[in-house]
């Protein structure tokens, strides 16, 4: 049987965006030149991830609710009378959510400060590891200074720094002091998922502690690697290899799957900003029964659309013709739920009266 | 950890007299500490004292979960409907406005939607939930069939909700008159769009049978 067409729609997305990656992988480390064969476990685990989460993101995207906001949101966004301002607000957005998590420390401070340093960490470690594996980026010593490394990026020479310097010490050791950002959140992690009540009753192995014992092993088995050729003489070091390849490549087809999708689908927080922005423009929705505004009128209208879409049959028949339930505001739909029961037992009470003068 | 599957929540608007301990113990509950997930609604405060306290109904197919853009509100085994999943929630509100019941609530400066969870900290380990526990005049019941069917032999649990053409089924129940359920199984919200609540004031003429003869106590 052939799949529905949202899966074959996904499975070209995923397939396209793996070849180009696949493309840019031989393009970037000039035609596989520069590309590390002992790191090949991890090339295969990457494009697998690149096709599962273009894959999942494709039929994320084309649920009804997510097609409209992804489509209003870029309309909104790109609106030319509003583009100027809107770049410069998604910029202060971008910093204030995402690099500075704001929204992560009003929700608790060691929340945030977990959350904050394992991404940080993580995005360190990405910044380094994935052009390495790809073969984006490899350093040569620079002809006739042994003390010296050039970066090349993408085939291209890039900086060059002496060795021996604080430079080379930081950047060589990048990976530790992203593992030490990653370990440090993570305990603050894992202490709030033992003590916090809401937390424990909540949480699911394989969504909530997963990731973070997966992050926690990476990092570990990191520090090992540089443990043993550094202080150890290289003891195990084999071994070690293949026990954090083994970690990263489990983390890579993990992504797709499980709760660290939502580095993948958190940036439409900003687009749902800026829909916000253009609905508070417009006049607001006012309540078909108290009259008063309660939901911008672009948003009401959109999701009356989406839940047309999902198969719900919310529309009433008015006095005044057709209405939607949506038009009724939260507060008097709560009124209303009440007044139901109250005028239930109101009718129950006068046909028992009834019956009893019968 | 999940609710007993022989555990039901009861709501009995009726018997709410407004006293805000549920707003009080509900802001108590460790998955949303601090705030009240509850909503005590005065219905026309000018004209009446009725009041009616609305927690999430958590309906089998949620509405709030469906026109979630991020996928962020699941429904576990045990049919409770989750608050928002923090990682996934992007604030955009349509839970808020699309909940038949007008439950969640949305909090823009922690970018996260919240709404009742039945108190699933406690309710997962089999105690009531917070508005339950303190509610004085059992307008919030949380207990099994039995339990209510003897306390209220005259009302019917009723779990179906009409608005408009769309009928919604949900976990928690709804008590209404024991006679009419048998004629109309659900309860039609939307056929009290023009309905007001009672005048307070208290009218003088004398009645004419026991008003108190099918009270329940």
């Amino acid at each position: 049987m052939r799949p529905p067409r949202e899966q074959r729609r996904a499975a070209v997305w995923g397939g396209l965006v793996t070849a180009v990656l696949a493309a840019l992988i031989v393009a970037g480390s000039r035609n596989l030149n520069h590309f590390d064969a002992a790191l090949v476990g991890y090339t295969f685990a990457t494009l697998f991830a690149a096709f599962a989460i273009t894959y999942r993101y494709s039929m994320w995207l084309q649920r009804p609710p997510t097609r409209m906001y992804w489509r209003r949101g870029w309309s909104v966004f790109l609106t030319p009378r509003f583009i100027g301002g809107n770049l410069v607000e998604a910029v202060r957005r971008l910093t204030l959510s995402f690099a500075a998590n704001r929204f992560i420390f009003r929700r608790g401070r060691l929340r945030g400060a977990a959350h904050w340093l394992i991404m940080w960490g993580c995005v360190l470690a990405a910044a380094i590891t994935f052009p390495l594996v790809w073969g984006w980026i490899h350093f040569e010593t620079v002809p006739g200074r042994l003390d010296r490394y050039q970066i090349y990026l993408f085939g291209f020479p890039a900086q060059s720094f002496a060795v021996h310097s604080v430079i080379g010490f930081v950047i060589f050791h990048g990976l530790v002091w992203s593992a030490l950002l990653v370990i440090a959140g993570v305990m603050l992690a894992f202490r709030r998922r033992m003590v916090d009540h809401a937390a424990v009753s909540l949480q699911q192995f394989a969504q909530d502690v997963m990731p973070l014992l997966l992050l926690f092993a990476i990092s570990v088995t990191g520090l090992m690697l540089t443990a043993s050729y550094t202080w150890m003489k290289g003891y195990a070091y084999d071994f070690l290899a293949i026990l954090h390849a083994i970690t990263v490549i489990l983390t890579l087809l993990y992504l797709p799957f499980g709760k660290l999708f939502h580095i993948f689908q958190r940036p439409a927080q900003i687009g749902v900003s800026f829909y916000k922005d253009a609905g508070s423009r417009e006049p607001a929705a006012r309540c078909r029964r108290c009259g008063m505004a309660y939901a911008p009128a672009m948003m009401v209208r959109d999701l009356i659309g989406v839940e047309r879409d999902l198969g719900f049959a919310y529309e009433m028949d008015a006095a005044d013709g057709a209405a939607h339930y949506q038009e009724i505001c939260p507060r008097c739909r709560r009124a209303m739920f009440g007044l139901a029961q109250a005028g239930a037992w109101s009718e129950g009470l006068t046909a028992r009266l009834a019956g009893d003068k019968d | 950890m999940a609710k007993p599957a022989e555990l039901h929540f009861f709501i009995d608007p009726n018997r709410c007299i407004g006293c805000q301990a549920c707003v009080q113990a509900c802001t108590e509950c460790d998955t949303h500490r601090g705030e009240s997930m509850i909503h005590l609604e005065f219905i026309d405060r000018a004209a009446s004292t009725q009041t009616v306290p609305v927690v999430c109904m958590h309906c089998e197919q949620p509405t709030c979960a469906e026109v979630c853009p991020a996928d962020a509100i699941k429904r576990t085994g045990d049919g409770v409907v989750q608050s928002a999943r923090k990682p996934r929630c992007i604030a955009c509100g349509n839970c808020v406005v699309a909940c038949p019941f007008g439950v969640p609530e949305l909090y823009e400066d922690r970018q996260i939607m919240m709404k009742c969870d039945m108190c699933y900290d406690r309710t997962s380990v089999g105690k009531k939930p917070m508005c339950a526990t303190v509610c004085p005049s059992q307008a919030l019941f949380f207990g099994t069939l039995d339990q209510i069917g003897q306390l209220r032999p005259l009302s019917e649990p009723v779990n179906q909700f009409r608005f408009g053409h769309q009928v919604i089924s949900t976990r928690v129940f709804m008590m209404m008159p024991g006679g009419l359920v048998g004629h109309r199984p659900l309860v039609d919200v939307t056929a009290a769009m023009q309905d007001r609540p009672r005048e307070r004031a208290i009218r003088l003429t004398p009645a004419t049978t026991d008003p108190f003869s099918q009270v329940e106590v």
